[in-house]
């Protein structure tokens, strides 16, 4: 089987998010960047399936010099190739503009099954995967925490939590899979993978090699523009409910919430 | 020029979900700002007694598309009706939920009418006939106002539990616009199996008016016990930090924080958890956050409205016994 996955780099969960000066983008010097961690299950599971029934992993990231660490971090992982859409004309697009280079990258090579992280843990937008299935025409999955493919491997066959029920779905393949945390645990790259992965086959690719022209992607073909960022609302000083007991403690908290806070 | 503000309600099983009255509210509130009719788009099959529920709301034509392919929500199907409909009529604005169901659909139906999508929004407002939506990135360490100048119709889906629901007025009535479904063979390849129905019977974290959540301070799995009590008492969901679902004494779909689930209940009790910050980004904008921790020091305190400094284990179950007081 051809598996892809598309990868995103993100900063860290754990980095503080500052402004910058023009007030429409972050201060990214202090920033470390890390594979986002949805397309890591996504990259894992394709691994897996691999190992199961055979074929190649392709690994597929669009941005700038950096995202390299992470399209190796994937091939040290077991992925086979990696592709590396890498022009500035590509930076700074909407989620349809992201998902058009995606889409003619993959449009060059064999697949029978994509995957995509459900979301960035930077933007959280949660629309490139869907919007790279509708441009492929392909069967969407959303949000997925397992999957099978049939022995036969035409069809997947999947589990969709939403509020209050797991969705089990089938499809056809090709198909795309959009990655929940849950469906595995991501492998870490071993000492002899690392030292493979810098032998795989990773190719460079400009828009012009994908057909695509400048002002088709990024933020020229964006159709959502950013205002503004601004800081999350402050939140107003809380206070620490005193108290000579636990028992004490307790019970003016109750009371603060439901006479105070008017919560309960 | 594009006319009209759409909602895309939401049904599952022939019933309406709350999301779509939340919808159809701040469409009620967007057209009586612009004067522009409000429409709210209902899919499923036989639907219509539950669909006209929306008429109280505002709603004043419903489009209705009733198919039995259509019974069960997939992303294809849906997009494709939606996507004749709205290109036949060409709304100014469209709005989604922001659940599961509501972000599948609204981003693949954006790329297939290639315009913008402003994904779940936390405020919405008009300005100078554009819709400027609000929405938390790096789930909510900041926010970004967004805004789709050109393509239209403007689209964004709204967070649940986020927009207030209007009173309905049971004497408002709406015009009823069948809509011809017709589908091709790749729109119905996806097959709903089956759907396993949650047995907890808890409701799901990101629509929960109230959470109790633990963190690396419950030691064990067993110890959620006391929080699954106290959540009972108050009718809570229990959420747990990334610490409490890492060391694997609760399932992922628990996990609140920038790599779980993003929460606006109006009650958060966090109990032993120190307030990582990608924890804080998950839950950050709950209306109010209760903190029990034995470390005065915790970051979580930073966030919080109130808090307890004290052993979690003596706190919850006096908690429990208070809240039982004033609840009875």
């Amino acid at each position: 089987m051809n598996l892809l996955t598309c990868i995103k780099q993100v900063p860290d969960t754990e980095a503080q998010i500052k402004i910058d000066s023009g007030g429409k983008g972050i201060q990214t010097s202090d920033i470390k960047w890390v594979m986002n961690p949805y397309d890591e299950f996504g990259v894992e599971e394709a691994l897996r399936i691999k190992e199961k029934t055979g074929g190649k992993v392709t690994v597929i990231g669009v941005g700038p010099q950096r995202i390299v660490e992470s399209l190796r971090t994937a091939l040290a992982m077991g992925a086979d190739e990696a592709i590396h859409v890498d022009d500035p004309a590509a930076e700074g697009g909407d989620a349809l503009a992201t998902a058009r280079i995606l889409a003619a990258a993959i449009k060059q090579v064999p697949f029978d099954l994509i995957f995509c992280g459900q979301r960035a843990v930077d933007d959280d937008n949660a629309q490139v995967g869907a919007a790279l299935a509708e441009l492929l025409q392909i069967p969407l999955l959303s949000v997925i925490t397992k999957v099978e493919v049939s022995d036969d491997k035409t069809k997947v066959k999947v589990q969709r939590p939403v509020e209050g029920a797991t969705w089990v779905l089938e499809t056809p393949l090709p198909a795309l899979i959009t990655a929940q945390k849950g469906l595995n645990e991501p492998r870490y790259a071993s000492l002899p993978g690392i030292m493979k992965a810098k032998k795989k086959p990773l190719a460079t690719k400009k828009l012009g090699d994908l057909g695509l022209s400048p002002d088709q992607v990024g933020e020229a073909g964006s159709k959502v523009k950013i205002r503004a960022l601004t800081p999350p609302p402050e939140r107003k000083p809380g206070k620490v409910v005193e108290g000579e007991t636990v028992l004490e403690k307790g019970s003016v908290l109750v009371k603060l919430l439901r006479e105070e806070a008017k919560i309960i | 020029m594009a006319k009209g503000i759409w909602i895309i309600a939401e049904q599952r099983g022939g019933t309406l979900r709350k999301i779509s009255f939340e919808l159809v509210s701040e469409g009620r509130r967007l057209a009586d700002q612009s004067g522009q009719p409000l429409a709210a788009i209902v899919l499923g099959h036989q639907i219509s007694e539950e669909a006209k529920k929306l008429a109280a709301y505002g709603a004043e034509t419903l489009y209705m598309a009733d198919a039995p392919e259509l019974a069960v929500y997939t992303p294809e199907a849906y997009t494709a009706v939606l996507g004749e409909l709205i290109k036949a009529h060409e709304p100014d604005i469209v709005l989604g939920g922001a659940n599961q169901q509501g972000k599948e659909l609204a981003a693949r139906l954006a790329a297939r009418l290639e315009t913008g999508l402003a994904m779940d929004c936390v405020a919405l407002r008009l300005e100078g006939g554009l819709l400027i939506a609000k929405r938390p990135l790096y789930a909510g360490k900041v926010y970004a106002e967004v805004v789709c100048e050109t393509a239209r119709p403007q689209m964004a889906t709204c967070r649940p539990n986020v927009f207030s629901v209007l009173e309905p007025e049971v004497t408002r009535k709406a015009e009823v616009a069948a809509v011809s479904v017709t589908l091709k063979p790749e729109d119905l390849r996806t097959k709903l199996v089956e759907a396993l129905a949650d047995q907890s019977g808890k409701v799901d974290l990101t629509e929960a008016t109230c959470i109790v959540s633990g963190g690396r301070g419950m030691k064990a799995t067993e110890n959620f016990e006391i929080l699954e009590k106290l959540a009972s008492v108050i009718g809570a969901s229990v959420g747990a930090s990334r610490s409490a679902v890492d060391a694997g004494w609760r399932p992922h779909s628990d996990q609140v924080g920038q790599t779980g689930k993003v929460v606006t209940p109006n009650l958060y009790i966090a109990c032993g958890i120190s307030g990582a910050i990608q924890h804080l980004a998950g839950m950050g904008s709950s209306k109010i956050i209760v903190a029990v921790n034995k470390d005065p020091d915790a970051p979580i305190f930073q966030k919080a409205d109130y808090g307890i400094i004290g052993d979690l284990f003596e706190v919850v179950p006096i908690l429990e016994e208070e809240f039982k007081k004033i609840m009875a």
